[in-house]
């Protein structure tokens, strides 16, 4: 719209179970690479889905100030994701961000100001560390062994509630993910989490652009993050009959999106972290352009809270709002990046969502979705998505989509299953939706053009 | 042309009532909604005292509709109660007319409470090895207990965003459906954002506001780690005294404010009541630590001076502050320095009160019903107090309209939040004129 400032990617940075920071993300993309497997971070072998993806280690250190690095210990993981994401993005717009400049690795002054640099972060509800809270829990047990609450209250030298570290609520605040790296990057302007599961940082990345438009903002960095692995975080959905228990194993073929044996989706974590730019100051400090921010729509399914709309009419309107938004049109689409959860319910409504809108036309446009080699990435799903669908866009190549070899007779995607194929796109678009909450939202991004 | 803003409806669940008038009166009456906690045994943890929701009915909101919504949580039954109420104030119940792709929902919703007490039985017997002494959690011995006691709908309605798809599903809003949780800051943030969503043009009307319950064990052990709650047992009526000296923290209270944000012409065309309008929102991080706000009060600062800036007005402009004045130490006294810095030779002159001093900290919910009260100060002409003020603290050295309400004129009030680890965010409404 006339007078709304353009919005651009200039940085892109992942941590995901095959890779962390965008080239190494890419690479394995392109190699066919599955983050799944046994779940190693903890003894699964009492739930009924014991398969997981899980982050390659890394060091926080690496990724922080090294004042910062006592601020660790009111990390919950999903946090320091957020943080190790963020590095990543801000090195790759070439920012010179407050923790670039105290690592060492810029000599400064920051390319961005403060109080014009926004955040807006997708997060996850963040589980307790089960061992920390269930071990001081225990610690509160009455003579026939059960938990009292009397006890708990009491607390007493490292009993009930004082068994816990003054600092506990903190690691668990959703908006920490924000906060933390607001700090660490020195961003005092807009600074939002939005908490929607799966369609979190859909969300967030198209709020951050809406921000930068309206010149509350010149760069924002955006997207989210979020581990499900871990006991509370996999008992949950496999309560709700989520997750797939028929490939323990065979962790690699566990999470079919829009497969016609589809059976349910795999835990996982990972961030996904986008520096978004208005155009001019993208410009004025010479950055790279990946692609234009060109469309958002945002809609809600009204079928139903707790699960998915067999129509897929939440969907196919944040396509439409989508589309519209960027003045384009269906046949200018040239590149389809569904969600893909793996979950039959879940996908055959992503699918019809998309049926809707594009009708005949979708087998002609190519597909990818992540979720085959990543599983449930949480809040951080979207940021990852939507960074694989630039790369796609940026490095005229469409990866391989892991699992999708027989479609669901729902699904008229058109995934490519061997070798990466070219393609030159010019507008791509990426779905995302809460698996329960009913947001669903999508994001249209361009090639960029003068 | 730029669209603007207004509030048509609004609605809420406190712990001082459940209808906006008979609130209201109450809190003009300096009433206080604070007593012994009673949703579980409180007496032995630091706080035993909280401000609660009544027990209500949500049949007595939705009629027949409620049967659907069983199972929801306290925070998305708040929700649905407070939206219906805004919903019907705004005479959108029965407006046929309504193009439901353009409504959306945008709270500021909590996490919803924790199965406390399936997840105590699953946590002691992960502890327990096979001779029954207790070590460290075993995660197949605690999975083989949870999967047995959790229970899904209870562990489903904990997703923070479940509040506001009850909400899309109840009006059938298909529009923008979002949720954010930036701790006690989150339904400010979250109307300025709807309020920017409509604005940009892509929505004409948003249910908005925050619903949030952490009157719960692990609620209540949080805040009582972080020593942010009053202690103050044998006094609990009179603990939460923002800007008092000898304030010792806040009162944990719980509830939902909903209101309805319309485009002006939307409003217009359907005759519906304009209430006021929403001019102005402000939204910075302080960037600076988790633990503490910044000495200088530099975000809440910032984000006030964002929302003069966007609404357009200065200091002289506003008549009223609903200050975020939790009662600890440290807010209290930063955010009298913010306002002092913001409004200059002003800050003596402006009416402030907290009306956490009768409702207690509803967190996540705090500034949606913070901001009804500014609406109501607007319609009525007065603002309310700021009870158990008794004695002054040389650090807080304004007007906190000390213990009765105040008969004023109010063109335009200002609503603070702040949250944890440095979120600010400031409203701006204005009475409505063309």
């Amino acid at each position: 719209m006339a007078g709304k400032r353009r919005v651009v990617v200039t940085g892109l940075g992942v941590s995901t179970p095959i890779g962390i920071g965008i080239e190494p993300f890419w690479d394995a993309l392109i190699r066919k690479e599955c983050g799944i497997k046994r779940a190693e971070l903890f003894d699964p072998s009492g739930l009924p889905s014991q398969v997981a993806g899980e982050l390659p280690a890394f060091s926080l250190g690496d990724h922080i100030p090294k004042s910062y690095r006592k601020s660790a210990k009111v990390m919950a993981r999903d946090i320091k994701i957020a943080v190790v994401a963020a590095y990543h993005a801000v090195t790759d717009a070439g920012l010179d961000t407050k923790c670039i400049i105290d690592r060492g690795e810029a000599s400064g002054p920051p390319n961005v100001i403060s109080t014009r640099f926004g955040a807006n972060i997708g997060a996850g509800l963040i589980c307790p560390d089960l061992t920390e809270l269930g071990g001081a829990l225990a610690t509160s047990a009455d003579a026939d062994g059960n938990f009292s609450l009397a006890l708990w209250g009491a607390g007493g030298v490292n009993k009930g509630i004082s068994a816990l570290t003054p600092l506990w609520l903190l690691k668990f605040l959703p908006n920490m993910l924000a906060c933390h790296l607001t700090i660490v990057h020195d961003a005092q302007a807009p600074s939002n989490t939005i908490t929607c599961g799966e369609a979190s940082s859909h969300l967030a990345i198209g709020e951050a652009a809406r921000t930068i438009a309206r010149g509350d903002a010149d760069v924002c960095v955006c997207g989210g993050a979020e581990s499900k692995v871990n006991p509370m975080a996999m008992a949950r959905p496999t309560l709700c009959d989520r997750l797939n228990t028929d490939s323990n194993a065979d962790p690699e073929h566990a999470c079919r999106p829009f497969h016609a044996s589809m059976a349910g989706t795999v835990a996982s974590e990972g961030g996904g972290l986008v520096i978004l730019e208005s155009l001019d100051h993208a410009r004025d400090r010479g950055a790279r352009i990946y692609a234009e921010l060109a469309g958002f729509g945002a809609s809600s399914n009204v079928h139903a809270w707790d699960g998915p709309d067999p129509d897929g009419n939440g969907i196919a309107l944040a396509l439409q709002k989508a589309i519209a938004d960027a003045g384009s049109g269906v046949d200018r689409i040239g590149l389809a990046a569904p969600l893909g959860m793996g979950i039959e319910r879940y996908d055959r409504s992503e699918a019809a969502g998309w049926n809707q809108v594009f009708g005949d036309g979708l087998p002609d446009i190519p597909a990818m979705t992540t979720r085959g080699a990543l599983g449930n990435n949480g809040a951080g799903t979207g940021a990852i998505d939507f960074a694989a669908m630039v790369m796609a866009m940026h490095r005229n190549t469409v990866p391989p989509s892991l699992n999708t070899d027989k479609a669901d007779p729902s699904s008229r995607f058109r995934f490519v299953q061997d070798d990466p194929i070219d393609a030159h796109i010019t507008e791509a678009i990426t779905t995302g939706y809460a698996l329960a909450g009913g947001q669903c939202a999508a994001l249209l991004v361009r090639r960029f053009e003068e | 042309m730029e669209r603007r803003v207004v509030i048509s409806g609004m609605g809420w669940v406190t712990p001082l009532g459940n209808t906006i008038e008979d609130v209201w009166q109450r809190i003009l009456r300096g009433e206080s909604g604070v007593a012994a906690t009673t949703l579980f045994d409180a007496s032995t943890f630091p706080s035993t005292f909280s401000a609660q929701v009544k027990p209500f009915s949500l049949e007595d909101f939705l009629g027949a509709d409620a049967a659907a919504h069983e199972g929801a949580s306290r925070n998305s039954r708040f929700a649905l109660a407070a939206g219906m109420m805004a919903w019907r104030s705004a005479v959108l119940d029965g407006y046929t007319l309504l193009d439901r792709t353009r409504v959306g929902v945008y709270l500021g919703g909590g996490e919803g409470p924790l199965d406390f007490g399936s997840f105590a039985a699953a946590a002691l017997a992960g502890c327990r090895n096979a001779e029954g002494e207790v070590e460290r959690l075993d995660t197949v011995r605690w999975a083989e207990t949870g999967m047995r006691v959790l229970d899904p709908t209870k562990e489903l309605e904990q997703d923070p965003n479940l509040a506001a798809g009850h909400l899309a599903v109840q009006f059938k809003a298909q529009g923008p459906s979002l949720n954010t949780l930036t701790a006690c800051a989150a339904s400010t943030q979250a109307i300025g954002e709807a309020a920017a969503v409509i604005r940009y043009g892509d929505a004409d009307v948003m249910v908005s506001g925050g619903t949030h319950s952490m009157i719960h064990p692990l609620g209540v052990t949080g805040f009582n780690l972080l020593t942010a709650l009053s202690t103050r047992n044998d006094s609990c009526l009179t603990a939460s005294r923002p800007f008092d000296r000898t304030r010792d923290g806040f009162v944990l209270g719980e509830g939902c404010g909903v209101l309805i944000l319309e485009e002006l012409e939307h409003a217009r065309r359907r005759g519906a009541p304009i209430l006021a309008e929403l001019v102005g929102f402000g939204s910075t991080a302080d960037a600076f630590r988790i633990t503490d706000i910044h000495e200088d009060g530099r975000g809440p600062v910032a984000s006030m001076r964002a929302a003069l800036d966007s609404a357009g007005l200065g200091p002289e402009h506003i008549d009223y502050v609903s200050a975020h004045g939790t009662s600890t130490k440290e807010n209290d006294k930063i955010e009298t320095l913010a306002v002092r810095q913001v409004f200059g030779d002003l800050a003596k002159k402006v009416a402030i009160s907290s009306i956490k001093s009768m409702v207690g900290h509803l967190i996540a919910a705090a500034g949606a019903v913070e901001l009804i009260t500014c609406v109501l100060a607007i319609r009525d002409g007065i603002v309310p107090p700021t009870i158990n003020y008794k004695e002054p603290d040389p650090n807080c050295d304004l007007d906190y309209v000390p213990n009765e309400p105040r008969k004023l004129g109010v063109q335009a009030a200002l609503s603070n939040s702040f949250g944890f680890g440095g979120q600010n965010n400031t409203l701006i409404i204005r009475k409505f004129s063309d």
